[in-house]
């Protein structure tokens, strides 16, 4: 049962520590501190400054266009780039060096659920602070802070074009003529929320759009701008915000915090755990006690988190979901368990080649889902000819580069899969004639791929 | 136990083995037909009024200040202009290979949801059809209706397999750069340990299978060549997605057995400064239109291409020079098939009281409607066949005559 629950709540097997003994192990994690901070995430400060430098030399190369704007811009954005780079880095590291690395499995799971992209390359830095400042510090507390968190980050309010809408009515619409933009309001609606499935029409996402007039962010970060809000109040499901001669803040808190807690939102959060956590198919029974528990403890995901860890419902379907490209190298890299001064030591062109391209060609492109929904959860958009055979690809080649002293295949299909290495894997891994085959053939194995 | 025994052991398991061989042979029979039917799913929301709008409508300029000024577009039939961007396409359009359905739409109201949107346009079902229920997509539950299908009939490319061509038939999948080099032990033993496996063993056979007929897959036999040859493939990972990598890898496979073909070309999403947003996209159509084009050779005379999207977006522009979510768009054909040099269906006008709950372009025919009777030119389907299996609940109609057959 640990060597299951460590591949669906962690990365798998670490030859390094031992899992942590059964549900109760894992639950125990939630009300713990982080682990995974003893490796540190990307300086804030920093990635500001690396932004602002950027579009500084953006706007130089716009005004004076010549070889050294072009190269300073160039060098600027390789500046920016680092951050990416970097949350892959420590992402490799925490995987394979933090005992339990629950806290990173979870917080994938609401990086996919509030998604966004690190392009436009001018906001890309901030995709890794939002990933570190709004969703890891509450993957094991209130959903309402991780929403408002999100919700007023620079990375969603720029992916989701918010940042620049305008109440039509306030005093910088007037001036500019600028207006409203639906895209953040509906996808709050329709995917962080009550999911397209609640009971919300056109008219409250119109609504809720004139409400978030004001969420601004700049290269500098958040800021409410009541100048830019449009003024009166709005009505979103049947309630009214801003009703005060001056467009507040505390309205939008308000109107997060009631769609955080609607029963809506409550079974729609409860599916999409239970999906990528247990099954692509979930019992109705699941999701019903997830709902139930999201609802009673007003959406404490420390609560809601370990019900789905200790549910009974989850107990008898290991193995029935393929883990996704990121989740599959992160647990590759947990099993070589290569030094994390190595880890420190890969290049941007090492990542590239390790990890960027070859997530791409597994299908799911580092923070570049298609669309806000995320990447999707079936095995058979996963588990394609040319999914696999990247997966196979990488198997083989890349984890030599990893660790050039490739563990023995008969040891390390025990160490990666303990319990769960089918006969025909051992079979394979005492027969291949290299180590890296050997290797690649316990990666490349049905079992290693599922959780 | 020596590795030499165990692999005598593994080779005994042969015959066990020979149930569930993680090769099929691959087999040519002769495919139903010589036409060509290619679908490219715009993914996003494609700006309909962005890629062919009215001219002189009053209406439009007022709803569409920012945008219809700073695009124009030059005129191309019965008062309407293109986008420039489409100029390429013009002498398509010359040769009447090139026609647009501008006012249609999936039966897909509401919530204007991408997500949801794309089902349906994909599943080819209508509103009665509950979302869970959405398994299968049109053009395999179509191939139900060619005898003689095999599974390189059908082909879907890129890194994703679109739910258009998921269903009970067989069909293939690859991306432009995916290889799949092994020693002869390594496949040996994969085969062994995806025996147990169905999910696994059916990817791996195929991709082992469609390596092999592709010519991308090599025999090698050290640690080096594997990290070359994957070394190879990776440099080649980010343009694979490109238009012209799709493209051209789908004009490959059409000029062989293959007979349909499906990509995806993304970045539709128009909701900010959409003026440079959509123009780079209808680049990569056109792009994409072209290299079909050049890459099918003779076959273009017999293929029909269809690029279509979710729904159309609102015909106001918004407050930051973008479009949102709406109902109503353009659908593109083109091919040496195609009835072209001309627009199909009903133009509703963009008057407010035109609109659709005031706001977007109110659709006047079924994009489905269409694309059954492209099939039917193209496959020669019975209607019972169309209206039933592939686009459950679609009425056809009148024929609009879009192929020249």
């Amino acid at each position: 049962m640990s060597a299951q629950l460590a591949a669906r709540y962690g990365y798998g097997l670490s030859p390094q520590f031992d899992p942590p003994a059964g549900a109760a192990g894992w639950i125990d994690l939630l009300g713990a501190a982080d682990p995974g901070l003893a490796f540190p995430g990307p300086d804030r400060e920093a990635a500001i400054d690396a932004m602002t430098a950027f579009l500084e030399a953006i706007r130089l190369e716009r005004r004076n266009n010549n070889a050294a704007t072009r190269r300073a811009r160039r060098n600027a954005s390789r500046a920016s780039l680092r951050f990416v780079f970097d949350g892959v880095r420590t992402a490799l590291i925490r995987a394979a060096h933090v005992p339990a690395p629950l806290h990173d499995r979870l917080t994938e799971f609401w990086q996919d659920h509030f998604t966004v992209e690190v392009t436009p390359v001018r906001l890309r830095a901030w995709v890794p602070l939002m990933t570190a400042n709004a969703i890891r510090p509450h993957v094991a507390g209130r959903f309402a802070d991780m929403l408002k968190a999100v919700v007023t980050h620079p990375a969603m309010l720029l992916y989701l074009d918010q940042a620049t809408a305008v109440g039509p009515n306030s005093p910088v619409g007037q001036r500019t003529g600028r207006g409203l933009n639906e895209n953040l309001a509906r996808e709050v609606l329709e995917l962080h929320t009550l999911g397209v499935d609640g009971p919300y029409t056109q008219d409250d996402v119109r609504q809720l759009a004139e409400l978030f007039t004001g969420l601004h962010a700049d290269h500098s970060g958040f800021r409410f701008r009541p100048n830019m809000a449009e003024p009166g109040y709005e009505t979103v499901l049947g309630v009214r915000y801003g009703a005060g001669p001056r467009a507040r803040f505390s309205d939008i808190d308000a109107v997060l915090d009631d769609l955080a807690r609607h029963p809506a939102t409550a079974l729609h959060i409860a599916r999409k755990l239970a999906v990528h956590f247990i099954s692509d198919q979930p019992d109705p029974r699941l999701i019903a006690d997830l709902a139930h528990s999201f609802r009673d403890s007003d959406g404490d995901l420390n609560v809601v988190t370990a019900v789905l860890i200790d549910h009974p419902l989850g107990q008898d379907s290991f193995g029935a979901k393929a883990k996704r490209p990121m989740d599959y190298i992160l647990s590759g890299v947990r099993a070589l368990a290569p030094p994390a001064d190595r880890l420190t030591a890969l290049s941007n062109t090492d990542l590239r080649n390790l990890f960027d391209r070859p997530m791409q060609a597994m299908g799911q492109t580092y923070r570049r889902a298609p669309g806000p929904d995320g990447w999707p959860e079936a095995t058979e958009a996963w588990i394609t000819p040319q999914g696999l055979a990247a997966r196979i690809g990488w198997a083989m080649a890349a984890p030599v580069a990893f660790r050039r002293d490739l563990p023995d295949p008969r040891e390390f299909v025990t160490t990666a899969l303990g319990p769960l290495a089918s006969e025909a894997t051992k079979l394979a891994a005492r027969a291949a004639e290299t180590r890296w085959e050997g290797i690649g053939l316990v990666l490349s194995a049905p079992e290693f791929n599922r959780r | 136990m020596h590795r030499r025994d165990i692999l005598k052991g593994v080779t005994a398991l042969g015959c066990s083995l020979a149930a569930h061989p993680l090769t099929t042979t691959m087999t040519f029979a002769s495919v139903p037909g010589d036409a060509r039917f290619v679908v490219i799913v715009l993914r996003g929301g494609m700006d309909g009024l962005g890629v062919l709008h009215p001219m002189n409508d009053p209406n439009l300029a007022r709803m569409r200040p920012v945008l219809l000024r700073e695009n124009a577009g030059d005129p191309l039939t019965d008062g309407f202009a293109l986008h420039s961007a489409l100029d390429p396409l013009r002498t398509l359009w010359a040769a009447g290979e090139l026609a647009f359905a501008p006012a249609v739409s999936t039966p897909y109201r509401g919530q204007r949801s991408h997500f949801d949107g794309q089902d349906m346009l994909e599943a080819g079902t209508g509103m009665d059809v509950a979302p869970d229920a959405l398994r299968g997509g049109w053009l395999n539950r179509m191939l139900s209706g060619l005898p003689g299908a095999e599974s390189e009939t059908a082909f879907a490319i890129g890194h994703e397999v679109p739910l258009i061509l998921t269903g009970q038939n067989a069909i293939s999948s690859w991306s432009p750069e995916t290889r799949l080099d092994l020693t002869p032990q390594a496949r040996l033993l994969l085969e062994h340990i995806y025996a147990g496996d169905p999910v696994f063993h059916a990817a791996a056979s195929n991709a082992i299978d469609l390596a092999e007929s592709l010519g991308v897959s090599t025999q090698i036999d050290s640690l080096g060549e594997q990290q070359m040859m994957m070394g190879e493939a990776l440099e080649d990972t980010r343009s694979a997605a490109g238009p012209a990598k799709l493209a051209e890898f789908a004009a490959n496979r059409l000029r062989e057995e293959t007979r349909i073909a499906s990509f995806s070309l993304t970045g539709w999403d128009t909701h900010r400064n959409q003026l440079g947003g959509l123009r780079t996209a209808l680049d990569r159509l056109g792009q994409a239109i072209l290299t079909l084009r050049d890459g099918l050779g003779p076959v273009w005379e017999k293929t029909t291409v269809l690029a279509m999207t979710e729904f159309g977006r609102t015909v106001a522009e918004n407050g930051n020079r973008g479009t949102d979510h709406g109902t109503g768009g353009t659908m593109l054909m083109a091919g040496g098939a195609l009835r072209g040099g001309k627009l199909y269906g009903t133009w509703p006008g963009v008057a407010e009281a035109d609109l659709l709950e005031r706001r977007d372009l109110q659709p006047t025919d079924d994009v489905r409607r269409f694309a059954a009777w492209a099939l039917r030119g193209s496959f020669g389907f019975d209607r019972a066949f169309l209206e039933q299996t592939v686009f459950p609940g679609v009425d056809l109609g009148e024929d609009p005559n879009l192929l020249r057959v």
